[in-house]
């Protein structure tokens, strides 16, 4: 595995809120990591950093040895990084397909004033993509019609249009039901398999981080408290203590 | 497309040979109807992109001074190159701002346009050699070279009208199918996502806003071509409204239902003002409340059917 991003001594203050401290993260392509931290640890400001939303105040972010700082949000799009988001940011008046075939279009760069956006090329990729994420029968549908678990997938969907080298999935299981949370995370990682690509996922449910992640990143107060596997990270006594909240840390 | 035009072309020659049996009064209301209605064409565009221009009815008049200019001026006198003159004319001009605009959104892009118009305004009143606020008159038009007789002028006027509103109506079909009409409707419901997407809102944005200045200023050509006169009452806010009134009535489902609306409404002002003439905005606004309230999608709603991809 090759190194895919870094982040090299990354602070962002909001007034006196430290979001984020002296980061130091090495991530290698192909990897599986989950970002976790209690609320305003700094997990969210973070992905928001890599996909150019916020800038750092200090320190370097590269994406492929491209340092990505000051790039906007498309142009590191660009680069190879999607997301999804922890509510889904869909075309609520738009058909799911309509949704996967204006991902298309905008990453490919296809805008075009006669070209069909229906053409028979672009909906059998579309089409490919959700039958993955197994939302074929709900491609006629309207978005602002389906229930919060498929616009969940849906929005995941859309940020694997354009094949990105590093997907961000801001927490894919919030507001999912507890017993769909597990059939839905089997759904993402069967999509993400055999997809050279490297998922950071901001989760909360450790029962999540510690069936489909490799890696645990745990931040607290803008810091990196631990960074290890899930089995060690999630036993570390500072995760314990801050993250996880167990009564006996 | 190949059917497309095939209809398209079928259609015009039917409404070119019922036009030729019309009554003059009724061929010069058709003519109005049509160019105006290329002014709420541009204004559909750009509210499917979720805004709304309050100053269209400048785009409208730089077209129509432009046509007014060249025939005075420059003795181009041609009834097909005059419309695209003043279609450039006001795209041209109009396309130092678009950058700006299409950083606003909601009222502050309304307000924007309709300050940006009302400044356009001014400056046409204060203007002697436009005419002030008398405006200038235009003479007739040729066609192709031929000087036309007073018996053809106003079949001509509709039928050269009818022309560019067919080709400008197949544009606009083609346009909203296209990837870059789907883009728009995105911006419309999540700009955010469409950035993180990769797509250039602002980009897209500013384009339709030069695309909607073209129609609008081809549409104020073909009006005053017809007219025969053009005058700052034109760049007025409340023509602009009036172009409003015509897209909220059309809705965005449908190209025809810019057409009908625009020549409902000629029709309700024209019979209006003749029974009612001091209330006829009233009979104009009664009118708009029904659509609203049984169309809410417009009257092109009425024929469209409500599949997700047409409803928008």
């Amino acid at each position: 595995m090759s190194g895919l991003l870094s982040a090299q001594g990354v602070q962002k203050k909001f007034g006196a809120v430290v979001a984020a401290q002296d980061l130091h993260i090495h991530i290698q392509a192909g990897e599986r990591i989950s970002l976790i931290g209690s609320n305003g640890a700094g997990k969210t400001t973070f992905v928001n950093m890599i996909t150019g939303y916020i800038q750092p105040d200090a320190g370097q972010i590269t994406l492929d040895g491209h340092n990505i700082i000051g790039m906007t949000p498309r142009d590191i799009t660009r680069l190879g990084v999607a997301r999804s988001f922890q509510i889904p940011q869909l075309y609520a008046s738009m058909s799911v397909l309509d949704n996967m075939l204006v991902a298309q279009t905008t990453h490919d760069n296809q805008l075009s004033w006669w070209r069909p956006a229906h053409s028979a090329a672009s909906r059998d990729r579309a089409e490919a993509v959700l039958e993955r994420f197994n939302l074929l029968s709900h491609r006629h549908r309207l978005v602002a019609e389906l229930p919060g678990g498929v616009r969940k997938l849906v929005d995941i969907a859309l940020a694997m249009m354009g094949s990105p080298k590093l997907l961000l999935l801001d927490e894919p299981t919030s507001g999912v039901a507890a017993e769909e949370k597990f059939p839905m995370m089997d759904t993402v990682m069967q999509a993400l398999d055999g997809q050279a690509l490297t998922a950071l996922f901001v989760e909360h449910d450790m029962d999540i981080v510690s069936r489909y992640c490799q890696r645990v990143i745990a931040f607290y107060s803008g810091r990196i408290i631990a960074d290890d596997l899930p089995s060690v990270a999630l036993t570390h006594a500072d995760v314990r203590r801050y993250v996880t909240g167990e009564p006996d840390a | 497309m190949g059917k497309l035009l095939f209809t398209a072309e079928l259609v015009l020659l039917g409404c070119l040979g019922a036009g030729f049996f019309l009554p003059k009064w009724l061929q010069f209301m058709l003519t109005m109807a049509m160019a105006n209605g290329l002014v709420s064409l541009g204004l559909v565009i750009l509210m499917r992109g979720g805004v709304v221009a309050f100053g269209q009815g400048l785009m409208a008049a730089l077209g129509g001074y432009t046509a007014a200019l060249v025939f005075e001026h420059l003795q181009w006198t041609d009834a097909l190159l005059l419309p695209l003159l003043g279609g450039v004319t006001a795209m041209l001009i109009t396309a130092p701002f678009a950058p700006l605009l299409a950083r606003y959104r909601g009222i502050f892009f309304s307000m924007l346009t309709l300050a940006l118009s009302m400044v356009g305004y001014g400056i046409l009143v204060k203007t002697d050699s436009l005419g002030g606020s008398d405006g200038i008159n235009m003479g007739r038009v040729t066609l192709l070279g031929q000087t036309l007789p007073d018996a053809a002028v106003s079949y001509t006027l509709l039928a050269v009208t009818m022309c560019f509103a067919a080709v400008s109506l197949v544009w606009a079909k083609v346009f909203f199918a296209s990837t870059r009409g789907l883009v728009t409707r995105a911006i419309r419901d999540n700009e955010l996502r469409v950035e993180y997407m990769g797509g250039s809102v602002a980009q897209t944005m500013a384009i339709n806003f030069v695309l909607a200045a073209f129609l609008a200023g081809m549409g104020g050509a073909l009006a005053v071509m017809a007219l025969g006169h053009i005058d700052p009452n034109f760049s007025y806010w409340t023509t602009s409204g009036e172009y409003v009134f015509v897209a909220i009535l059309a809705g965005s489902q449908s190209v025809l239902a810019v057409m009908l609306s625009s020549a409902v409404l000629e029709v309700v002002r024209s019979f209006s003002s003749a029974y009612f003439p001091t209330t006829w905005q009233f009979a104009l606004g009664l009118f708009l409340l029904l659509v609203i309230r049984f169309l809410p999608h417009g009257l092109g709603s009425l024929w469209r059917s409500k599949s997700p991809q047409d409803m928008s």
